[in-house]
């Protein structure tokens, strides 16, 4: 899967579980500061993104989700390994 | 000495509607709010009928993002609660925050999270169930949010003896205030459980009307051919305050919670004392705790849920209790009207009784066309009457034998 797909998706589903519009989330949004996200809301996201992609994403790595971006470059790791 | 406690808020969502006055306008022309339940996914049960809060939306007081966070019942209460709230003026950023409680009822919680919870467990395991599975279903987050949106850090818990739970919630509440312990509390309760669960257990105990085909007629307090409840979900929330707190702010005064019996049947589960020996007792200790006499009371806002053994049991305990005096006091059910409220119950009946006593209108029983020999009380049956209320007692008695009944009075300074 090509990176900005991803990329795509994964803004797509933060917008709906925070209930904020699309545009305004790109991959430098802070996921906390920028978009308001609680720690239910960010593990909430987590398993949003496992079902969209069907993987699993380890805590180790999770926890070091700060930026979209992040979150982008962590499944494209792990859906092109 | 004993604090005066005043009512200066209320705030519902039923299923005439979630503005007290609306409600209470289409209670007193005799409509009901029960309908045919059209979800498609709570199709199946044996009652297929329900007093719901169509087209409730609690956007008006919370964030977008924030929505999937409270449960159905706790957004009842929520906005409820908010609007209780501001009726009453209260501003709470400059009262002592440590002497503002808030204490909320609900008899089941979250039941529709659990079961979405449960499928998800079920379907893809552990790794499946949501984070907020236990923030939600939790009976106390309906005080918890609360407490957050009006940062009251006093006293604040929730209350769960089923259908009593609004009831003691709200007695809980006048306590703290009575005592010196708190200046102001935010109280009622709520529910929401017209889901699959609900729909199945109380089906499943043989509780529910099964007169699917004619919804507004199925619930009956005290007739003949009641054949059990009609679910309801909503909420009732109202804010008590120390009169002499209300009077210095210069605050509306709505009444007087003027008196409260609590008992316990110790008897079974889900059966009522077949007699109601306790529940009469309940009346009674709130009768000598508002110092009134029995033939003083001008209505009572009865349990009635119109259950075979629950309206029975209360018929008798009123009968024994009253005396001369039983015939003579306006009783009506308005679970009637709205279904059963269940954890709710109790806090919409204290704002109707609040509003029989402002406007001088006993609400109706509706669907009482045939008198059970024996139920030989005034019912207020079908049509509303005109009648000058200075006291009224709103009844509450939960499964598990849990008696809970509240005297409200006219403000008399």
């Amino acid at each position: 899967m090509e990176r900005k797909d991803i990329e795509e998706k994964v803004i797509k589903i933060i917008a709906e579980q925070l209930g904020r519009d699309v545009e305004t989330i790109s991959g430098d949004s802070d996921i906390a500061n920028d978009l308001g996200a609680d720690s239910l809301d960010a593990a909430e996201l987590i398993m949003a993104f496992e079902e969209e992609f069907d993987t699993s994403i380890e805590d180790d790595k999770s926890q070091n989700f700060t930026r979209v971006s992040d979150v982008v470059d962590q499944l494209y790791q792990q859906l092109n390994a | 000495m004993k604090k005066r406690v005043v009512v200066t808020g209320i705030g519902l969502v039923s299923p005439l509607g979630d503005d007290p006055e609306v409600a209470w306008k289409r209670l007193i022309e005799g409509e009901s709010g029960i309908s045919e339940i059209e979800d498609p996914e709570l199709q199946g049960f044996r009652s297929r009928i329900a007093g719901q809060c169509k087209g409730f939306s609690p956007s008006q007081y919370v964030e977008r993002k924030d929505e999937k966070k409270l449960e159905r019942f706790a957004q009842f209460s929520y906005v409820s609660g908010i609007r209780a709230v501001e009726q009453s003026g209260i501003d709470f950023s400059k009262e002592d925050p440590f002497r503002c409680a808030v204490i909320v009822g609900c008899g089941a919680g979250g039941l529709a999270e659990i079961e979405r919870q449960d499928a998800k467990l079920s379907a893809g395991g552990p790794s499946r169930v949501s984070p907020l599975t236990i923030p939600k279903i939790i009976i106390n987050s309906a005080s918890s949010l609360l407490a957050v949106r009006f940062g009251i850090h006093g006293v604040s818990y929730g209350v769960a003896t089923a259908c009593a739970s609004a009831n003691n919630a709200m007695i809980e509440a006048y306590k703290l205030i009575r005592d010196g312990d708190a200046d102001v509390a935010l109280t009622g309760g709520t529910e929401a459980a017209v889901c699959k669960l609900g729909l199945a257990g109380f089906s499943a105990m043989r509780a529910l009307s099964a007169r699917n085909e004619t919804p507004e007629k199925a619930s009956r307090p005290f007739d003949a051919y009641r054949d059990g409840f009609v679910l309801g979900e909503g909420a009732g929330m109202i804010v008590l305050e120390e009169l002499e707190h209300a009077k210095k702010r210069g605050a509306a005064i709505l009444g007087e919670f003027a008196g409260y019996g609590v008992t316990t049947d110790a008897y079974h589960i889900t059966q009522p004392d077949p007699e109601g020996v306790y529940a009469g007792a309940a009346m009674q200790a709130a009768l000598r705790t508002a110092q009134l006499a029995p033939e003083r009371l001008d209505y009572i806002n009865a349990h009635g849920t119109a259950t075979h053994l629950g309206d029975a049991a209360e018929v008798a305990a009123i009968k024994r209790l009253f005396g001369d005096a039983a015939k003579s006091v306006s009783i009506s059910s308005t679970k009637s009207a709205i279904g059963h409220l269940l954890g709710g119950s109790g806090g919409v009946e204290i704002i109707f009784s609040l509003m029989a006593i402002r406007d001088g209108v006993i609400p109706p029983t509706l669907n009482l066309e045939y008198p059970v020999e024996g139920f030989d009380l005034d019912f207020t049956p079908l049509v509303a009457k005109e009648r000058k209320v200075d006291w009224a007692m709103s009844n509450s008695f939960g499964f598990g034998g849990h008696n809970a009944c509240v005297i409200v009075a006219r403000f008399v300074d």
